[in-house]
């Protein structure tokens, strides 16, 4: 392993190594970031949630935005898997449906980056307790 | 560059090491790669989460989940379960004793709402084993800080500034004893860490090593680098096999890392660190003993003056510091010495960490802002008193410290306060009594230890100590008399006015303590020969119900002292003066006619002899 000669290579070294980390500080505080929360029930995956959510993990990162992407199960919406749900920081919870890489792109660009609304949002029609 | 989508992260601190948590980190680990999870999930082993009570634990990353006590069986379930399919194993989360639901995350448990975790900041949350977690997490960024930026002199003020006091208990300003160290010359000079953790059920130190050694080490080089030292000690007691083992993979790693050595980070300044083993002695938590036996000779402390800052180890001037202090000082060089000075009370800032034991539901490790009261952290952190039962008192700094009571529950904890309440803060043991605990006996417990632990160089603490635990002994069995309090206070007293150090001044604290706050039951001890709790054995009598005895002669035939009279179908009788408290009767019959008292009536007893 290289020798740290000096405080700015301690630093470089800090950057290379933080995301190795910073999961586990997103997860201190996850409501002051974007949580994205892809569906991962056997609909899901079958519909390719898995690339979907490969996409968003790698993507968010590369245009460093501080984000949480997580698995969860079935959200019903089965007809339009793969499903996705989007929290913005003091914003209600969007689901967005027929995720593909393409609509991933638009999703963060669109709204995760700007706050527009885009197509394909399912609107939610119950409760939970 | 890793893209784990989820982390694992086991604890592997003492604790849950000992119920198996190696085995559940293997069980996840070889799951994880069965099913081809290699690249999405990492599994991790840390430090000690600090919730001890329902070890192993098991957080699941990014959403935060809190397993408990997980078993190697467990794993394929997290795995197929939590992992692949998104859902939490609801049995295994964190059942909220008052709710009596399941907590899914470590924020919303009671436990952890109440702490700030400053000197354990990084426990339980990186690879201890792994430098570049550390590093990742401001690791010798610190170190960095004040090589490059700061003389030392400016890096000490820092630390005065600060207000950080030492958290081995005797709560010295850490900033000064550094300042002082600095100003004496000499060729050599040394930092020692002390990480002899001595108090009984006190574990602290211990899971700062084993969870974070990295935040330690680059302590010792800021503070090398302070005092104009370039050799550091750790003195760490061979009991303490993990803490050293993670320390030598630290040790190692930040020296391939160009972090110890010579030239650290291009500078002129050299820092090495080395370990030194103790053989667990108490006293040599004290600064002069540790550095005797640092020397390699009998671990016995020697007057004061001359400190150890002007002639210490070899001979040499020598800063001696706590593992907690020294975790504490990277956070207040990046932090900057006003944050630190927020938190806390006008005269003790910053935090402490605590070990908390004892009759208590959530037995563990916190920290918490010092000025906390006791009640928040027996009740809302601890969860209150096991079983329900009616809290009693709580024992602070372990064997040189004393009792508080029910009266002290709302009194803010620091240095100050816990003294004027006859204890001390001491390394931050807490040990929980409850209404069944006896007063007496926990001052017996300590005082054998300070017995035991005794080095024998000075009469007061050698003989003296003997005699206080022979006293109470004799108050424990029945055989105390009222002078026996007499001689308790006296010697107590005079113990503390003479003894030669720390562990003889404060040797009598937990008789002087439970005698301020349970004198009544010291009296009954001795007067009524009765112990309320139950606990001293000697004071508890067998007695026979008339109504139930059948007068079957099974209890006399077994009783070895033949105690008991009485005719066949008739009841019988023990005499207690011949009963040695044996218990054959008990298991004997077969009536439950044989019970247990606390007190026995006077009057019957007389009759009896």
């Amino acid at each position: 392993m290289a020798v740290i000669k000096t405080l700015d290579d301690l630093k470089k070294r800090q950057e290379e190594m933080k995301s190795r980390v910073n999961l586990r500080d997103k997860a201190e505080n996850p409501e002051s970031l974007v949580q994205v929360k892809v569906a991962m029930a056997t609909c899901g995956i079958a519909s390719g949630a898995k690339e979907v959510m490969e996409f968003f993990v790698t993507e968010l990162d590369k245009r460093s935005i501080d984000a949480v992407v997580t698995q969860t199960g079935c959200m019903g919406y089965c007809f339009a898997e793969p499903t996705v749900e989007i929290t913005l920081p003091g914003k209600e919870p969007i689901v967005f449906g027929y995720v593909d890489a393409e609509k991933a792109d638009e999703i963060i660009e669109r709204y995760i980056k700007e706050g527009e609304l885009v197509d394909g949002i399912i609107p939610q029609n119950y409760n939970t307790i | 560059m890793s893209h784990y989508k989820m982390h694992l992260l086991v604890c592997a601190g003492t604790g849950c090491h000992a119920s198996e948590s190696d085995l559940v980190y293997e069980m996840l680990h070889d799951e994880v790669e069965r099913k081809g999870l290699n690249d999405d999930v990492q599994v991790i082993r840390t430090g000690c989460f600090g919730f001890c009570e329902k070890g192993p634990i098991v957080k699941v990353l990014p959403d935060n989940t809190f397993y408990t006590q997980v078993k190697p069986d467990d794993a394929r379930e997290i795995i197929d379960e939590h992992v692949i399919k998104g859902r939490e194993v609801e049995r295994l989360l964190y059942l909220d004793p008052e709710t009596n639901e399941h907590v899914i995350d470590s924020k919303h448990m009671g436990f952890y709402k109440k702490q700030l975790r400053v000197a354990l900041r990084n426990c339980g949350t990186i690879d201890p084993e792994n430098i570049d977690e550390s590093i990742a997490r401001d690791a010798y960024m610190a170190l960095g800080k004040v090589i490059t930026e700061m003389t030392p002199q400016e890096a000490i003020d820092l630390i005065k500034r600060s207000g950080l006091r030492g958290r081995g208990g005797a709560g010295f300003p850490t900033g000064l004893k550094w300042e002082i160290t600095s100003k004496n010359q000499s060729d050599r000079k040394f930092v020692v860490c002390n990480a002899d953790e001595g108090d009984p059920g006190a574990f602290m130190d211990r899971s700062i090593l084993e969870g974070d050694p990295h935040s330690v080490l680059e302590a010792m080089a800021i503070c090398g680098y302070c005092i104009g030292a370039s050799e550091g000690l750790i003195y760490i007691r061979a009991e303490y096999p993990l803490a050293i083992r993670r320390l030598k993979i630290a040790i190692s790693q930040a020296r391939s890392y160009g972090l110890l050595g010579d030239n650290i980070l291009g500078s002129d300044f050299s820092f090495d660190i080395k370990l030194r083993y103790g053989a667990g002695a108490f006293v040599c938590g004290e600064e002069t003993a540790l550095i005797n036996s640092m020397e390699g000779h009998r671990g016995e402390p020697t007057n004061k003056p001359p400190f150890p800052a002007e002639k210490g180890y070899l001979g040499k001037p020598t800063c001696v510091n706590n593992v907690e202090t020294f975790a504490n000082v990277p956070v207040i060089v990046l932090k900057g010495a006003e944050w630190f000075s927020s938190i806390g009370t006008e005269k003790s800032k910053g935090t402490k960490v605590f070990a908390l034991a004892g009759k208590i539901n959530n037995v563990g490790l916190i920290e918490v802002p010092m000025g906390i009261t006791l009640r928040e952290i027996i009740y809302e952190i601890g969860g209150g008193v096991k079983g329900g039962k009616k809290f009693k008192a709580v024992q602070t700094g372990g064997p040189s410290g004393g009792c508080l009571t029910e009266k002290h529950l709302d009194t803010p904890i620091d240095y100050e306060s816990l003294m004027a309440a006859g204890s001390m803060m001491g390394s931050g043991g807490m040990i929980v009594l409850d209404e069944d605990d006896c007063m007496v006996s926990v001052a017996k417990f300590y005082l054998d230890f300070i017995v035991e632990e005794s080095c024998g160089r000075c009469a007061p603490c050698r003989i003296g100590s003997k005699r206080l635990y022979e006293t109470l002994d004799r108050i424990t069995v029945g055989k105390g008399e009222q002078e026996d309090i007499e001689i308790l206070k006296n010697l107590g007293s005079v113990i503390r006015d003479t003894a030669l150090c720390g562990l003889g001044q404060t040797a009598p604290n937990p008789v002087i303590s439970t005698l301020d706050n349970f004198m009544e039951e010291y009296v009954e001890h001795v007067h009524e020969k009765k112990c309320r709790s139950g606990q001293c054995r000697d004071l508890l009598y067998y007695v026979i119900s008339e109504e139930n005895c059948t007068g079957c002669m099974a209890c006399t035939r077994v009783c070895p002292t033949h105690a008991i009279s009485g005719e066949r179908r008739q009841p019988h009788v023990i005499n207690q003066e011949v009963c040695i408290k044996c218990g054959a009767c008990m298991e004997k019959c077969q009536f439950d006619a044989i019970s247990l008292m606390k007190d026995y009536p006077r009057e019957v007893q007389l009759t009896t002899k």
